[in-house]
């Protein structure tokens, strides 16, 4: 139970950490990294739940499928977060990603 | 060095109010999952008991290719729309420039590359009595991909678009595909005949691998292929879709 516990409470923090720093943070990038941490915190919560002692019955897979295909899914989110984010970048007046002149910017966003 | 504009150095008023209630959800949540009743909640159960009739081997597998197959077959959708949602909003073409390459890079890839297709076919194939599958695969796949990608091998360039795009969608067609067939011949969606099952999920799972290997890949390289109807420079790319399963 001590194990469940464990990692129940580190997901749990992880995803209070990416939440705070969601919410507080302006800069894309920081937002883009903190749902990752969140997501990270979700899935260890989950595979934890379907923790057993070895031995003490069978280990839930429904968790275990639903984190699986999560992992790939938040992949693909977050690429095309930064794709959006660089988007963004080139397209507005506001210089979003870094300090710099907003056409140079642009010019590296396109890569 | 990148400077970020946006790190403040000391909490205002209403970040210092967010952290609490922050603070207080965590403290809220961890009170509430410290007590979850154990035992008798999870569905693995229900899951052994279908287990001989799904096909598979692995619980994981059998809920992901058949108990819950509806909502894999949305998720693969998913990653097509992701890559779908970054060609649409990028205009640099496929391969784009990478820093100069050290020979012990190109050596490493060209050793590395086929050794990882062919463990992505061996995790699809094991997908069906141990941990693994499609997405594990895929992952792996993908891997390859990016390696490939991030050594600019010349194969990259041979590589159609044609392909490139039949690779993407060639998963979420056959997992489709499959689920009507299942439809018009059993009269269930995703229900597959109890013999067969087994093959069918093989059938999905390499299909899946495949295409989300290369629609991670894609998604790395962040930009689409020239449609090649426009322009003649052989601008497309990447991937792993030559030695694989």
């Amino acid at each position: 139970m001590i194990t469940t516990q464990i990692y129940s409470i580190t997901g749990l923090l992880l995803f209070g950490m990416g939440l705070f720093t969601l919410i507080v943070h302006s800069h894309p990038l920081r937002k883009i990294l903190a749902v990752n941490v969140m997501s990270t915190g979700v899935f260890l919560i989950l595979i934890a739940t379907a923790y057993t002692p070895l031995g003490q019955g069978e280990v839930d897979p429904v968790p275990h499928a639903m984190v699986l295909t999560g992992i790939v899914v938040s992949v693909s989110v977050t690429a095309l977060a930064l794709i959006l984010s660089c988007r963004v970048q080139e397209t507005s007046n506001r210089d979003l990603l870094r300090e710099k002149p907003v056409a140079e910017t642009a010019k590296e966003c396109t890569r | 060095m990148v400077k970020t504009r946006n790190r403040p150095k000391r909490l205002d008023g209403f970040q210092r109010l967010f952290l609490l209630l922050v603070i207080c959800m965590i403290i809220l949540l961890g009170y509430i999952l410290s007590n979850i009743p154990g035992g008798t909640l999870g569905l693995e159960d229900t899951v052994a008991e279908f287990q001989d009739r799904s096909g598979v081997e692995s619980p994981v597998t059998a809920v992901l290719l058949n108990f819950r197959a509806y909502d894999t077959m949305l998720e693969v959708v998913v990653l097509l729309l992701a890559v779908i949602g970054a060609w649409s909003l990028t205009k640099s073409p496929l391969p784009g420039q990478v820093a100069d390459i050290s020979p012990i890079q190109m050596g490493v890839v060209r050793l590395l590359a086929p050794v990882m297709c062919l463990v992505a076919a061996y995790l699809v194939w094991q997908g069906s009595h141990l941990a693994g599958g499609a997405f594990q695969g895929g992952a792996i796949l993908g891997a390859a991909g990016v390696l490939i990608l991030v050594s600019d091998f010349p194969q990259i360039h041979t590589i159609s678009a044609l392909s490139l795009r039949i690779g993407l969608v060639l998963g979420p067609l056959f997992f489709v595909g499959i689920a009507f067939c299942c439809l018009f011949f059993t009269g269930d969606l995703l229900g597959y005949p109890e013999e067969t099952a087994g093959w069918f999920i093989l059938l999905i799972e390499s299909a899946c691998a495949l295409s989300i290997g290369v629609t991670l890949a894609a998604l790395f390289a962040g930009s689409r292929p020239e449609s090649g109807v426009q322009k003649k420079q052989p601008a497309v790319k990447q991937s792993p879709d030559r030695g694989n399963s």
